[in-house]
């Protein structure tokens, strides 16, 4: 496969899921402020916190509140992570690629596209926001089910299951960190139905409620980190996602378990067996934010890799080096 | 105007549609549908009311979700448009085709003995046929291709010569173009629209098939590769996402299953085309190339050029890959070498040609041009080296200074002018609004050269969208229309 091919297909998928969980960020904010009671306040600020947008936030609006937070995180065209903008990059980046996805693929994506650029659907956003977030979940998860069922699962596929679960990971872990370390609770409120009702906004945030309660029953914070991190199936914990970026990652580079061949295995790998062999209260003690912050750091440097390794054009292969200079200005890797 | 004919009276979907004086592609002039439309008249009839243009808006939605869609940049930034399609197709019939195959396969092979003899020995210049100083300036003339030997003594693989209908109902050829014709997705994606919209009367008229194109063009591109390939890599290779035609170069990749380029994926690597994968480097053998001759190498053509990939023509010439359609064939674009097409047909085959061309006038020549400055109020002048309708000075519509403007340039350049009678181009009906009113078409066939010769039975029917315009280019806001080549 090219790699300008697979490098697109990589991020056509990653946008998808980017723009699927800003929605789920904002639909249960938007559910915690309904029952949260009179006078404790609600807290958006921490939508952009997540992101990690909140100086460019800063420079376009004054108050954190839910209608500027939601403009911005849906419709702002000069936010580079604003749903709008995640479709139109993912969208980009497939038009770029449109033979090397499915015809399927393809019109899921446009459907999708043009069914957020309609005034009819965005006026829900003011009148009927559940739906609205809702919606925009359900046609991401049509995407990626469109993916997995009419795509060949060869090298293409693996480049969007790559980005998919690259995304998923660092999305959970920064959903997980803003509200471990901002929303902690204070001493007092743990335990009490307030603090409950956080996490299991948390929880429903990842469509995680369900499988928690199944899986421990009660809520505790330590368990909640526990599932969200280190859980083997459940489909949004970090491990999960790691442990299939993984997997596609080795069929991608030909090698067998236990062995790397590139250092985009090499460093996801390395950080996949971190996850493997944790345990929670080893976390906890030492700082959630702390692990949290490092694992940002390992999983940008195995995209990174990724890059060098798949997408970049290589100029150990470019003899004369003129072609390599003019490409070298061209190529860019995408955030 | 001619008066209304006692049929229509009946007819609620056509209301007052009127043929006037032109050739009309569905309707006897002043009368019923022609015996070929009958059928898809009276089904157009038989809907209810408001049936058809619920069916239009559907075809219109159908084609904005597969992003069939260029865009407008206007004071909000980039909206994107569809092209704009009318579901009414346009029927042509089985004995008209005939004409138009055998016309389109004698040019195309003529035109191929053309393309191989100027890069050659240039024996239809030696014997006196086509002037020298007349190759010499066209624009499509590419020195660098001398003595070049395309696998299989193929040059124009891919041909979307123009056509278009005078008021007597019969073909001419308006145009031919050798480089890189597009527009042969559109007659595929409409194909497929229009026999959702109208599935039945599609069922029932016996409408030729257009679905196998790509497999045709696959196996041509695969019969080019070099002497010895067993099963050749073939790549498209586009100019990039922002082509007006991208839509249809990485539909004809997909549809092949071929992958789709652009310049930055090529290098040349020891001797050979290749292109960089996320495994190294894999050789390309055969290329259906959608880039100008000037924009392929810029070692061989256009040295300040970032396009392109540097060596490609050396491959090209080491016999090393095949490239559909070869550098050079440009020359027959040229409307002054187009002029000479019936000579060229009969210098080497022998035959009189059968798709006659418009009668055309060369400035070139100094009797020519006093008469062309002449008559300037009533010809249709063009640049020779131009497509898509640019700058070209139609007489009757014009001002006293647009005249005159164009003298000016014809004198101070006469070898890129020539200028040509205004045609009474035949219409079809259109939907506007809720009703049918005549518009002026053209056709545009593609054929295919490869061990035969091959006419797809259709072609890209392009639409002037305003009353009484003759443009119906889509880069000035012509639309489309399924053509539908009856088999009997």
């Amino acid at each position: 496969m090219l790699s300008r091919v697979a490098d697109s297909i990589y991020w056509v998928s990653r946008y998808i899921e980017r723009s699927e969980n800003i929605a789920r960020f904002i639909d249960v904010n938007l559910r915690l402020a309904l029952d949260l009671p009179p006078g404790t306040g609600e807290q958006w600020e921490p939508l952009v916190l997540i992101t990690a947008d909140l100086p460019l936030f800063n420079q376009h609006y004054d108050v954190p509140n839910q209608a500027n937070i939601i403009e911005f995180l849906t419709f702002d065209e000069d936010n580079p992570n604003s749903i709008a903008r995640c479709l139109a990059a993912s969208r980009d980046n497939a038009r770029s690629v449109r033979e090397a996805i499915s015809s399927e693929v393809w019109e899921q994506l446009n459907r999708f596209y043009h069914l957020f650029r309609t005034a009819q659907f965005r006026s829900l956003v003011a009148t009927d926001p559940y739906t609205f977030f809702s919606r925009i979940r359900q046609e991401s998860l049509l995407f990626a089910g469109i993916v997995d069922a009419t795509m060949s699962h060869d090298e293409g596929w693996h480049f969007a299951r790559l980005g998919r679960q690259l995304e998923r990971a660092d999305k959970t872990s920064r959903m997980l960190d803003v509200k471990y370390f901002l929303l902690l609770p204070a001493v007092s409120d743990v335990g009490t139905p307030l603090d409950d009702l956080q996490w299991s906004a948390l929880l429903r945030s990842a469509s995680a409620l369900e499988a928690f309660r199944k899986r421990y029953g009660r809520i505790s914070p330590k368990r909640v980190a526990e599932f969200l991190l280190l859980d083997r199936y459940f489909p949004r914990s970090i491990r999960h996602c790691l442990l299939e970026a993984q997997d596609s990652l080795r069929i991608l580079s030909d090698s067998s378990a236990g062995n790397f061949a590139n250092s985009a295995e090499q460093r996801l790998g390395r950080l996949t067996s971190s996850f493997n062999y944790a345990a929670v209260s080893e976390i906890i003690s030492s700082g959630l934010h702390q692990f949290l912050d490092s694992f940002q750091r390992d999983l940008n440097e195995a995209g990174d890799a990724i890059f060098a390794t798949f997408f970049a054009r290589r100029p150990d292969f470019d003899p004369g080096g003129r072609l390599w200079q003019i490409q070298a200005a061209a190529a860019q890797s995408q955030s | 105007m001619v008066a209304r004919a006692d049929w229509t009276a009946t007819l609620s979907q056509f209301g007052d549609y009127e043929t006037d004086v032109f050739y009309d592609e569905i309707f006897e002039s002043g009368g019923g549908p022609r015996r070929g439309s009958k059928l898809l008249v009276e089904r157009i009839e038989d809907l209810s009311e408001g049936e058809l243009l619920r069916r239009q808006h559907a075809a219109e939605a159908a084609l904005l979700h597969l992003g069939i869609t260029f865009n407008v940049y206007g004071a909000e930034g980039a909206t994107e448009r569809i092209f704009p399609f009318d579901v009414m197709p346009r029927i042509i019939e089985a004995e008209d085709w005939k004409v138009v195959e055998r016309g389109l396969e004698q040019r195309v092979t003529a035109l191929n003995l053309f393309c191989d003899d100027i890069y050659h020995d240039q024996k239809i210049v030696a014997d006196g046929v086509v002037p020298e100083e007349i190759v010499r300036s066209a624009s499509g003339y590419m020195p660098e291709c001398h003595g070049l030997n395309p696998p299989r003594g193929v040059w124009c693989h891919i041909t979307g010569s123009d056509l278009v209908r005078d008021g007597d109902g019969q073909f001419y050829v308006l145009e031919d173009n050798l480089r890189c014709p597009s527009g042969v997705s559109y007659v595929l994606e409409n194909r497929q629209i229009l026999k959702r919209t109208l599935p039945q009367v599609f069922e029932a008229s016996g409408v030729r098939p257009v679905e196998d194109y790509p497999s045709r063009l696959l196996e041509m591109l695969n019969w080019i590769a070099p002497p010895g390939v067993m099963s050749p890599t073939v790549a498209v290779l586009t100019p990039g996402v922002y082509n007006s035609a991208y839509f249809e170069h990485s539909f004809l990749a997909q549809q092949m299953g071929v992958e789709l380029v652009e310049g930055r994926d090529l290098l040349v690597y020891d001797g050979f085309l290749c292109m960089r994968t996320t495994r190294g480097f894999q050789r390309v053998d055969v290329l259906y190339r959608r880039v100008a001759d000037d924009f392929l190498d810029p070692l061989a053509f256009r040295p300040e050029s970032l396009l392109g990939v540097p060596g490609l023509l050396d491959v090209y010439r080491a016999g090393r890959l095949g490239i559909a359609n070869a550098p050079g064939t440009g020359v027959a674009d040229d409307k002054v070498i187009y002029s000479f097409v019936p000579q060229i047909v009969k210098y080497y085959l022998g035959e009189d040609i059968v798709l006659p061309n418009v009668p055309t006038h060369l400035c070139w020549d100094e009797k020519e041009r006093t008469m062309v400055l002449g008559r300037l109020d009533e010809l249709v002048v063009k640049p020779a080296n131009e497509s898509g309708g640019n700058g070209i000075l139609i007489g009757p519509h014009a001002t006293p200074d647009m005249r005159e403007e164009f003298a000016r340039r014809i004198t101070a350049n006469p070898r890129n002018y020539i200028a040509q009678p205004m045609l009474a181009l035949s219409r079809a009906p259109v939907i506007v609004g809720d009703h049918f009113e005549p518009r002026h078409v053209d056709l545009r066939p593609f054929v295919l050269l490869g061990e035969e010769p091959y006419v797809l039975p259709g072609g890209l029917t392009r639409v002037a969208l305003e009353r009484g315009s003759l443009v119906v280019s889509s880069s000035q806001g012509g639309g489309s229309k399924d053509t539908w080549v009856l088999a009997e």
